[in-house]
């Protein structure tokens, strides 16, 4: 399954190629480091999911995933321990994160969410040992933790986006923790200003610095030309070995009659591009389709010519070189099939309020409708056309709009290739302007393209760009049944891994239901029992000592946790994405932990409750073995979906697993 | 008893004649030369569309937002007595003699000109003084975007003013609270929070962001109250199922009937038809309910039906097929079965008739009594036609090479055998032994043998090539993951066959349908249905010339053009008061900071104001600041197309801080005398650059007195204002 996905990545990181992805770097470097540490020689293919390794070294890389995810167990435990002070709430815990049928699949490969889930626990982990030691500021080990979060903050944001919200559980915990400082009025200021620099130091300065730096080691490990270079600006693919932009010269200013590429500026834009292929009858023109497309290809190259005359071949030395100037008019004509770039007033393909842009013509010779006037952005008339620096402009000549890319995939007549139109609204956009970034003329002297070496910062800013466009672009498509928010806590369909057909050695991702239902269960009751607990306290009656200590642990230690679930769960409902089951885990751990304390609060509150008779310990012991014996159980069932399994699907009668087929909607 | 006999009757009427004095201005100010221009102005050509099909009747889905506001413009235009008959298709077109323009547009500038007051009462009830109440009053009255959008036939003013409503009648009920707790005002005030707050969501769903506000500060009050130790159990019970009745039960009962009106006001057919489900459909007067009138309900083996597919996009089409065949190759080189083709046809047409044939008889009538077909059953499905059975086959389908190819199968001797059974699969039975059910059954047909499902391939670009007369394709789904709509159909057209013979039968199959069985659904289902479809239905992404970012609305840097006359310069501009807009940021800014020093200040114990004073800044700003923020953040998460009206509901909450500012500065922070008179002369001067500018753009706001193009130019204080300048 996705294990191609991050693999290759590791993959690339061992051969040093460029790659894009939408996730930062962080996991797929460790990934890579692990397989390189194993041995692993990065050389399978990694083509589709169910492929053999053979006899090559996957071990490592799975192994060091599954390490990380087993270590989730234990940071749980210890977070619910010093949370709720209780080792039966920490061992319940614990047990349901152990006992998990999804846990374990998603560990087991090479993904990056179990690395995730390490640094989120971690994080989450070391923030509340960190409360733990506010009696005993600046000490060694409250340093120790404070710096601890920070650096897990970093590594869970430089795994996947995701890990903001864990930043933003900690930075909400940590303003929290400032203004119950700043309301204690014996300590001065001075100790107030030392507690603030030291958080900001620890929290804000060296995750960041962190976070810098992981993408510094991610660009200087990978400075080879790879699939990733078309996302990024032409500057970017300057610096990478064996890109043709590599070292490459140019002849700096724009000439009638050159071959040039040009590349829209939006991020992650395309070549402008056209192939021998029409637009299907009905939408707009029977005339040659015009995109943009992401990857380099000789379909990409257009021929700069005068909007009246055919500019004298270039294989005649004698003919005089003349330069392309600001608000000159000029004709595209595509090099493969002599066709000229062409708008006219239908509509386009998908963006129904813009023009269609055709290639129309033969061997070059069109009509009034292929002359485009070229701009460049901030400079005056009658000024040359810099390859590459100078960001132009194309406004048609007859109907005055502005080519541009809408940024949409056409379907697959258009060989998903991305719309270009021809938009009559004149708003400064990047989506409507574009550079020049191959230019051959042998005419012209050749400049080199070191000027143009972009910064680190100017870098980083573009990869991130590049990112978040790439996340937003992951949209559904139309009649894709995809996962809601809303299925995950209730374990409503699960994620194929591996397998399809009977045969097959099937693993699929499924939280054992046992504990998901009593995870909704116990939110619902922790709800009930925070509110109870909140109106009592407000109401002002006097309870004991020891019930106060019991409201303490649900107000605070159960708020906290309850906190990171809502952070977890909550933005995907607003999310435009593509969704996906494991999207929940993160969410999921936060839950198991408030199961723990939710449980153990309720029993010690019905024990407390018929406290004098010899019963109470025997109702809360005798509960939380139930509640243990029953999640063993509940895995013993389901044990097969995370080991795999062979033979019949269970929509089979005959199948081992039929019985356990609880939801039509699960399909093992 | 008889008391009036020996004391005098009694009327003491107290005239606030501030209040009376801002009404007659309000009024003035949006009323004036309401009826100009006599032409479509902007939006209208929108909201004019609705307008007209209430006055025809005609039933309609607007994606916007809910009805209660389109009612509102359509109330105008029946006590105008407009007939709805009237074009609306192009911004500028004048008006023929029959659109009653003054009375159409009177409700929204009559909410326009009532927000002034409304604005003057809730500074007063924040309990600010007269003084500022009357500036905060001012301010909204010169502001020239909330002149110009009340002064069409547009929704935001009534929103507006519904919004400005429910916070004062929660303010009014909340300083009751405190001395006359369940007495008649208190109610009235009460009561009317929640009404208001409907009426807000009912107008348009931005109003929910105003009552999730309120809602949010009767929450925070009530909390407060739990602390009272004075309070007994039982009262505070009372409180809170007052609340709840007041502000959950009686805005989710008023937004149910504003659709109980829409719809039992709009009882015919129309252009949206086609959205809605076949049930709703023939509940309409006119359009489906004619054909469907009098069908039988159960469909029976033998039975004679059309079938629709659910989806209904890009366009409804019903299971079709002709006798045409899918060519031997494609134009890709693929092969295909060579049967004959199965479309989805977009028009009615006598080849969309099919006839439900149980697999174990040969006969093609309904038996007497009919033996109708349930849920699970295995049927085949014979083209009426053709006399061709529907079948599927592992063979690809011509545009999507994953799925099967679904055709009507024909015989050619060779390997590959008829495979035609279909299990019928009820989707919304309510038991196992369900009957299938002509228009209200959502039905699934599922393969026998191969467990493919019927599928309407419903993505843009799925008609066929020429040979399939660019109908859309057909096909057997393999992988049927979940539920789509695409996958289910349900029965429109129905009749029992009774002509055993092929051609008594296609003529049978040509003459309308007979029969009677009436269908009506209950009001909640077409609740429901509507709902869903108005909350599910998306236009398609537009671009327009005057939309914007909700970055660019705090600093006015966008305008949009309403109308322009077609022969001189005069023209109509959505721009506002830049003075205010500016005036208000700085208020909103100043009101963060001080509050964050206060607060910072409170938490070390040094108390710069008092007590009192702090809880009025603190109210007051939770309602403006507050207001402000959640009618303008959550339109960073939007996608849709935005435009600056968008940003005045959050406007208005802001303009009413600026003299909540004023007065605190002047009463806290300007200590001697002096500072104090400088003060008052700085408001002054401030406020005569307010209506300096509101005079100055009123031109473009009235529309009158139409302005030169050197003036124009002159008008264009930022470069990204787009006033059209006509060439010359």
């Amino acid at each position: 399954w996705d294990e191609t996905h991050f693999g290759k990545m590791g993959s690339y990181y061992i051969n040093r190629t460029f790659f894009f992805d939408v996730h930062p770097p962080l996991g797929k470097m460790l990934i890579g480091l692990a397989g390189y540490l194993s041995g692993y020689d990065g050389t399978f293919p990694f083509q589709k999911p169910g492929d053999r390794y053979e006899q090559h070294n996957y071990v490592g890389m799975r192994g060091f995933c599954a390490f990380l995810g087993s270590c989730l167990v234990p940071f749980a435990y210890l977070t619910v321990l010093e949370l709720s002070k209780s080792l039966p709430a920490a061992l319940l815990t614990a047990f349901i994160l152990i006992f998990d049928t999804g846990c374990i699949t998603l560990s087991q490969y090479i993904l990056l969410d179990p690395i995730l889930m390490f640094f989120l626990m971690g994080a989450v982990l070391s923030m509340v040992k960190c409360n733990s030691c506010a009696d005993r500021p600046f000490s060694a080990s409250w340093w120790f933790w404070l710096s601890l979060t920070g650096v897990n903050l970093a590594g869970a944001m430089g795994v996947k986006f995701v890990g903001l919200f864990v930043v933003l559980l900690v930075g909400l915990n940590t303003i929290y923790d400032l203004w119950d400082l700043l309301g204690n009025l014996s300590l001065s200021l001075v100790v107030f200003g030392k507690h603030l620099l030291a958080r900001v130091l620890c929290l804000i300065l060296l995750p960041l610095a962190l976070y810098t730096a992981m993408f510094a080691v991610h660009f200087t490990v990978l400075n080879k030309s790879g699939p990733g270079d078309g996302f990024f600006s032409s500057a970017f693919q300057s610096q990478l070995i064996g890109n043709n932009l590599y070292n490459v010269s140019v002849p700096e200013h724009l000439a009638y009659g050159s071959v040039v590429t040009m590349k829209n500026l939006r991020m992650a834009g395309g070549y402008l591009h056209s192939h021998w292929h029409l637009y299907p009858e009905g939408i707009g023109a029977r005339q040659q389709q015009v995109t943009a497309y992401l990857h380099k290809d000789l379909n990409n190259l257009w021929i700069i010519k005068k909007h009246d005359s055919d500019t004298a071949d270039l294989s005649d030395p004698s003919s005089p070189v003349e330069f392309v100037r600001h608000r000159d008019i000029i004709r595209l004509e595509h090099k493969e099939t002599s066709r000229n770039l062409h708008s006219h007033q239908h509509e386009a393909p998908l963006t129904r309020k813009h023009f269609q842009v055709t290639g129309y013509g033969i061997n070059g010779t069109g009509d009034s409708n292929d002359f485009w006037r070229i701009e460049v952005v901030g400079r005056k008339a009658g000024k040359l056309i810099k390859v590459l620096r100078s960001q132009v402009r194309l406004t048609h000549v007859a109907t005055g709009c502005i080519l541009g890319s809408s940024g949409k995939t056409l379907p697959k007549w258009g060989w998903e290739q991305v719309e270009v139109t021809c938009t009559p609204y004149l708003k400064e956009t990047p989506n409507s302007l574009w550079n020049f970034e191959d230019h051959i003329n042998p005419k012209l002297p050749n400049i080199s393209l070191d000027v143009l070496k972009p910064s680190f910062a100017e870098i980083l800013l573009e990869s991130h760009m590049v990112m978040i466009r790439g996340n937003s672009g992951l949209k559904p498509k139309d009649n894709e049944v995809t996962s809601k928010p809303w299925h995950w806590p209730i374990n409503y369909q699960g994620l194929r891994f591996s397998g399809v057909n009977e045969t097959d050695y099937r693993v699929y991702l499924l939280g054992n239901p046992v504990i998901w239902w009593l995870n909704l269960v116990s939110i619902g009751l922790y709800l009930l029992m925070a509110v109870s607990t909140a109106v009592t306290l407000k109401r002002g009656v006097q309870l004991t000592s020891e019930l106060k200590e019991l409201s303490r642990v649900v107000l605070r230690g159960g708020g906290q946790i309850t906190l990171g679930w809502l952070l977890h769960y909550l933005p995907f409902f607003m999310m435009g994405r593509v969704l996906y089951f494991h999207h929940y885990f993160p969410a999921m751990l936060f839950s198991s932990m408030l199961t723990g304390i939710t449980w153990d609060t309720l029993l010690k509150f019905c024990a407390g409750f018929l406290s004098p008779s010899i019963t109470a310990g025997k109702v809360y012991g005798g509960g939380f073995l139930a509640l243990v014996l029953l999640i063993m159980y509940s895995f013993y069932l389901f044990h097969p979906l995370s080991y795999g399994m062979i033979g019949p699907m269970a929509s089979d009668p005959s199948s081992p697993m039929a019985g356990l087929r609880w939801m039509d909607s699960w399909e093992f | 008893m008889l008391g009036f006999l020996k004391n005098p009757v009694v009327i003491t009427a107290e005239i606030n004649m501030n209040l009376m004095a801002l009404i007659v201005m309000g009024l003035i100010s949006r009323l004036w030369g309401l009826s100009y221009p006599r032409a479509v102005v902007f939006d209208e050509v929108y909201y004019g569309q609705f307008v007209s099909l209430y006055m025809k009747r005609i039933f309609f889905v607007d994606d916007s937002g809910p009805p209660f506001g389109h009612m509102l413009l359509a109330l105008g235009g029946y006590l105008g007595g407009f007939d709805g008959n009237f074009l609306w298709n192009r911004i500028g077109a004048e008006y023929s003699m029959n659109v009653p323009v003054w009375s159409l547009r009177l409700l929204p500038a009559l909410a326009g000109a009532l927000c002034v007051p409304l604005a003057y009462q809730i500074l007063v009830e924040l309990q600010f003084s007269h003084c500022a109440a009357l500036g905060a009053a001012l301010l909204i009255l010169l502001e020239n975007s909330l002149i110009t959008q009340s002064r069409f036939m547009l929704l935001e003013s009534i929103l507006i003013f519904f919004i400005l409503l429910a916070v004062l009648s929660y303010l009014k009920f909340y300083n009751l609270q405190r001395h006359s707790s369940f007495s008649g005002s208190w109610w009235f005030w009460l009561l009317l929070t929640g009404v208001a707050c409907s009426c807000a969501v009912g107008v348009k769903y931005m109003g929910l962001f105003t009552y999730m506000l309120l809602l949010a500060v009767a929450g925070l009050h009530f909390w407060h109250m739990i602390g009272d130790q004075n309070l007994s159990n039982v009262s505070l019970m009372c409180h809170f199922l007052a609340r709840g009745l007041a502000l959950i039960i009686i805005p989710v009962a008023m937004y149910l009937s504003f659709f109980y009106v829409h719809l039992t006001l709009l009882y015919r057919s129309g252009p949206h038809d086609q959205i809605m489900t076949s049930a709703f459909q023939a509940s309409l007067e006119g359009g489906l309910a004619r054909i469907t009138q009098g069908q039988p309900l159960e469909v029976a083996y033998g039975s004679q039906i059309t079938l629709r597919n659910v989806l209904g996009k890009p366009v409804q089409c019903w299971l079709h097929s002709h006798k045409n065949t899918y060519p031997i190759r494609y134009e890709n080189g693929r092969g295909s079965s060579h049967q004959q083709q199965v479309t989805c046809y977009p028009f009615k047409d006598v080849n969309n008739w099919w006839i439900v044939k149980d697999p174990g008889m040969q006969q093609l009538v309904v038996s007497n009594p009919p033996r109708p077909v349930r849920h699970g059953h295995v049927v085949q499905l014979v083209h009426g036609i053709t006399t061709r059975y529907l079948n599927t086959h592992d063979v690809a389908a011509p545009l999507s090479p994953h799925s099967q190819e679904v055709s009507c199968y024909i015989d050619y001797n060779i390997s590959m055998p008829a495979q035609n059974l279909w299990r019928v699969e009820i989707v919304n039975r309510e038991s196992d032994t369900d009957v299938w059910k002509t228009i209200l059954s959502e039905v699934r047909f599922v393969h026998v043998n191969t467990s493919a499902v019927l599928k309407a391939s419903g993505f843009i670009g799925a008609s066929l090539p020429e040979w399939g007369y660019r109908q859309l394709e057909v096909v057997g789904e393999k992988l049927s993951k979940g539920y789509h709509q695409s996958m289910v159909w349900n029965v429109e057209e129905h009749r029992y066959g009774k002509s055993q013979e092929q051609k008594e039968r296609e003529v049978e199959l040509h003459s309308p349908t007979q029969m009677d069985i009436s269908k009506n659904l209950s009001f909640m289902a077409k609740f429901t249905e509507l709902q869903w479809k108005i909350l599910t239905l998306k236009n398609e992404d537009t671009e327009h010339k005057y939309s914007s970012s909700a970055l660019d609305w705090i600093t006015m840097d966008t305008n949009v053009a309403y109308w322009l006359h077609p022969t001189s310069g005069a023209q109509i501009h959505l721009l506002g008061n830049v003075v205010t807009w500016t005036s208000a940021n700085v208020a909103a800014l100043v009101y963060m900071c001080l509050s964050l020093w206060y607060l910072i200040r409170r938490r070390r114990k040094i108390y710069d104001i008092p007590e009192d004073a702090w809880q009025l800044w603190v109210s007051a700003g939770g309602i403006c600041v507050g207001g402000w923020a959640v009618n303008y953040l959550p339109f960073f998460l939007m996608e849709k197309t935005l435009f600056l009206y968008h940003y005045l509901p959050a406007l208005t909450f802001q303009i009413l801080l600026v003299p909540i500012v004023l007065q605190h500065l002047g009463d806290h922070l300007c200590r001697s005398l002096l500072l104090k008179s400088m003060f008052s002369a700085l408001i002054v001067a401030w406020f005569s650059s307010v209506y300096l500018v509101y005079c100055t753009f009123s031109p473009v706001t009235y529309g009158e007195p139409s302005l030169s193009v050197t003036e124009l130019k002159d008008l264009r204080w930022k470069d990204s204002w787009n006033i059209l300048i006509r060439k010359q």
